[in-house]
């Protein structure tokens, strides 16, 4: 954040109001404590992409030659990890949610600034116990923690591990509070909860799963490390205890955390969906009420994770039904954003790009849940680099793909400034062929048997893995792009007006960068959302 | 047809076809909804892209549509769970008389001990046409039994048996895979399956020199570890008779019934007080650490061929038939 190119006679924004460290690591503004989120995920991002780099090298031969099999094995444990509990899970909700939420519902901060701010250190925290992980020599537990692997059997630094992931779930659970509270106190009046916008409901529908998922989470990998300390017992049989309990409480959230994981991205892509649409969102209540089903069903399929660990057929047939429910929603939705664009009036912008991207990514990785979630055929394809696909298409195809969307979409708003739009348009494509080369041959290959987590592999194997890898380098070059044109833009990009876009939402009412407190005055809200009838088109050629 | 295909798995079990079709089936299912949807998007986003002169029509939504594709894809998602299952049960409900393979997984090995007694190491012989079901368990960590070419998969837990079927269907090598992640070398745990037509079988068995079936290994140590002073078979003894035993429910004190399957046995070998059967005294001694996973195995064998030499309409033989059905796999 360099604050000397800031012109003089710039208006006054959250940007320019204080200068200095101190007025950045004490802020209690939401929009600052965004940015503190948005450096701090970018940073483990990147050292998360950097995993996924090597990992893909390696696997570039059938032979385990590059890395040894121990450093693979902390190569694929940190990328999980780092990815997705310090990127994937605070990317929407903890930078975009932050940031969006207040001004989205009319509201000057969120219910309680100060926790905002001291989820944002408990997050650093979590940070500092997951780089002297790394640093120390890393973890090799697999981003799962499976027992009695990680307690009994690895010499790693699994406390530690465990401890950061511990920790880290508390900014969770307090910026999940913090949401709910504000969305349920703070709407400006008339903001009803009809009126919300998607992007708002996801989040709520994320704050749930958080505050009623990330306490679970929390006690398993406590129990961890107290089974590794003291011997409890818990999930040892030899001392009586169960290695499929840990696996219980473990997807018990880790399942929701999925959800956790594109929620927020089904919001940012239906606010972008509609504006690029100029329209409103088709089935507006049928989109919010999915997005909640979609939460509370979301806790009731965890033990899919485990039709072949040993679990009676009976259970395996409660959690396949359980697991086809909680894709009739997510059809819904996909169902709907297509609805929305017929008679629409479509401009293909870079978030709009983004959000094309992420409808048929998502769809891809939501169908083939439907493989997965199918008994017989899971108990083939499980464990194999069909699942390794079907979850990046819906985490990385899906909400990298939404969070990068919402990133361009409200730049103007974060930053004042335009990003270079022919830049951010290659980009967008660079990711789509790139991730779609790197993860549509592990498809294949999980088919085929290759199994996850595999140092080295038989030859059969080769070609799509060497696919997948130049795919990977790829969606390498896709994502730095963006890192250097916003950088950049932040000096020389277009200065950005209050609505580029012509966008609906409150958001867009307020001046761009908003000011400190968003709104001069509380606005009275008399409208839907969505209300692009009332709304001017931005021609093409102005966007 | 498909397994002429490039990248397509070899299919040599009876499961394979099953879940090739079901597998098939959603590929066309899915591909074809992908490439409607895909084509609609498209479709859309040219005609009515933005330009001067067009102007978005706004349209609220439609309940009839929203029905429309809830309900629609929940009965098509009801088929596929069915179907699903249907494989699923198949492959968990071992059928009567499968020939039994006793595995022990560990750190990063397989090793099989066959009913005859032979013993391998990360190679498996098996007849084709003849039901095999493994029943396994880990020394150590969690690990995961996956032949791609059957399309089974199964964890093999520390300190309990979980089983597979299969039935091979076409002679050949294939692959096997530890699925489960398992420490350094997790990706070294691999083994072949060897599937022979029965004549070559036979002569493999006979090949290897005589060896003791694992039966008899198991009655040999059940005398050795004393077990038989007190599971005698004329009712007299201080433990339970232990012939007909097996596959029968099992009152205990507490007044549970248990299925007397290959894991109740397993547990009450190494932990005899958690469950003591109805009219007995909790006098056994834990074996926990004294036998091995494969004595385990062995004794397992044994108890389990101790048969009743007159199989007679007893009054609990309709209890007997429906327990049957749990698989051995279940978790207590």
């Amino acid at each position: 954040m360099t604050t000397a190119a800031v012109p003089m006679r710039e208006r006054e924004n959250y940007l320019n109001q204080e200068y200095g460290i101190k007025s950045w690591l004490l802020t209690t503004d939401h929009k600052r404590i965004a940015l503190l989120y948005l450096l701090s995920i970018t940073f483990f991002f990147f050292i998360g992409g950097f995993f996924a780099l090597l990992i893909r090298l390696e696997l570039l031969t059938p032979a385990g030659d590059l890395v040894q099999a121990d450093t693979y094995n902390k190569l694929f444990t940190m990328h999980g990890q780092v990815m997705v509990f310090f990127f994937l899970i605070p990317a929407v909700p903890a930078v975009l949610g932050n940031f969006l939420i207040p001004i989205m519902i009319g509201a000057k901060d969120l219910a309680f600034p100060r926790v905002n701010l001291l989820s944002w250190y408990i997050f650093i925290l979590g940070s500092a116990l997951m780089l002297y992980t790394i640093l120390n020599g890393g973890v090799d537990t697999g981003w799962t923690f499976y027992t009695p692997l990680s307690t009994e059997f690895l010499t790693t630094n699994v406390v530690a591990a465990a401890m950061a992931i511990f920790v880290v779930g508390f900014s969770s659970i307090l910026t999940g509070l913090n949401f709910i509270v504000t969305i349920h106190r703070l709407r400006a009046p008339g903001m009803t909860w009809s009126r919300l916008p998607l992007f708002v409901w996801a989040n709520y529908a994320t704050s749930i799963i958080f505050v009623l998922g990330t306490p679970v989470l929390a006690i398993s990998l406590a129990l961890v490390g107290l089974e590794r300390m003291f011997h409890l017992g818990i999930f040892d049989p030899r001392l009586g205890g169960d290695p499929l309990l840990f696996q219980h409480l473990f997807w018990f959230y880790s399942h929701p955390a999925v959800y956790v994981m594109i929620l927020p991205g089904m919001g940012v892509v239906s606010e972008i969906v509609a504006c690029f649409s100029h329209k409103r969102l088709f089935g507006y209540r049928f989109m919010a009420l999915a997005l909640i089903a979609i939460a509370v069903l979301g806790f009731l399929v965890w033990a899919h994770h485990m039709f072949v660990a040993g679990i009676s057929l009976y259970a395996a047939l409660i959690f396949s039904f359980f697991s086809y429910m909680v894709a009739i929603p997510s059809a819904i939705k996909v169902f709907n954003w297509t609805a929305t664009l017929y008679k629409g009036s479509i401009s293909y912008t870079t978030p709009m790009l983004y959000a094309f991207g992420f409808i048929g990514l998502f769809t891809m990785g939501g169908m083939t849940g439907l493989f997965v979630a199918a008994l017989g055929v899971d108990v083939h394809v499980t464990d194999t680099y069909f699942i390794i696909a079907h979850f990046h298409y819906i985490m990385v195809g899906g909400m990298v793909m939404a969070y990068l969307g919402g990133m361009h979409f409200w730049w103007p708003k974060i930053s004042g400034r335009m990003y270079p739009e022919g830049w951010g348009k290659l980009a967008a494509l660079l990711i789509f062929i790139g991730f779609n080369l790197t993860f549509f041959p592990q498809f294949i290959l999980g088919y085929m048997g290759m199994p996850r987590r595999y140092w080295q592999y038989s030859p059969e194997f080769q070609v799509l893995n060497v696919l997948s890898t130049a795919g990977a380098s790829i969606l390498a070059v896709g994502y730095l792009l963006p890192m250097v044109y916003f950088l950049w833009s932040m000096r020389y990009g277009k200065i950005a007006d209050d609505n580029p876009w012509g966008a609906a939402g409150l958001e867009w009412m307020t001046t761009s960068p908003p000011t400190t407190s968003n709104f001069d005055e509380i606005p009275t809200v008399t409208w839907e959302a969505y209300n692009y009838d009332q709304l001017t088109e931005v021609p093409v050629e102005r966007q | 047809m498909f397994e002429h295909f490039p990248f397509w798995p070899a299919r040599a079990s009876t499961s394979a076809g099953q879940v090739d079709a079901l597998f098939i089936f959603l590929l066309l299912l899915c591909g074809l909804v992908c490439l409607a949807i895909f084509a609609l998007i498209i479709v859309f986003a040219l005609r009515y892209r933005r330009r001067a002169g067009h102007q978005a029509e706004h349209i609220e939504g439609s309940n009839a549509l929203e029905l429309t594709w809830t309900v629609v894809p929940g009965c098509i998602f009801l088929c596929i769970f069915v179907w699903g299952a249907y494989i699923y049960f198949q492959e968990r409900t071992p059928p009567e008389g499968a020939a039994d393979v006793y595995t022990v997984a560990k750190q990063w090995m397989w090793k099989f001990q066959h009913e005859e007694g032979q013993r391998e190491i990360n190679e498996l012989h098996v007849p084709v046409g003849r039901d095999v079901r493994m029943i396994m368990t880990s020394q150590d960590a969690i690990h995961s039994f996956f032949v791609p070419a059957f399309r089974i998969k199964q964890d093999v837990l520390p300190g309990r048996y979980t089983t597979a079927w299969f039935h091979a269907t076409k002679p050949g090598t294939y692959h096997l895979f530890c699925a489960e992640y398992c420490g350094t070398m997790h990706s070294g745990m691999i083994g072949d399956i060897v599937v022979m037509e029965p004549a070559q079988y036979q002569a493999w068995l006979s090949g290897g020199g005589s060896t003791l079936p694992l039966a008899a290994t198991g009655e040999k140590l059940f005398s050795e570890l004393g077990c038989s002073t007190c599971h005698r078979s004329d009712m007299q003894g201080r433990g339970p008779n232990l012939v007909g035993l097996f596959g029968k429910p099992v009152l205990l004190e507490d007044g549970r019934t248990m299925i007397a399957d290959e894991n109740y046995l397993r547990e009450c070998i190494q932990n005899p007080t958690l469950r003591i059967p109805k009219g007995y005294k909790p006098i056994m001694p834990t074996f926990q650490g004294l036998v091995s996973d494969e004595q385990l195995n062995a004794l397992v064998a044994y108890i389990k061929s101790l048969k009743q030499s007159q199989p007679k309409q007893a009054a609990g033989s309709s209890v007997a038939a429906a327990s049957q059905q749990p698989p051995a796999t279940q978790v207590h």
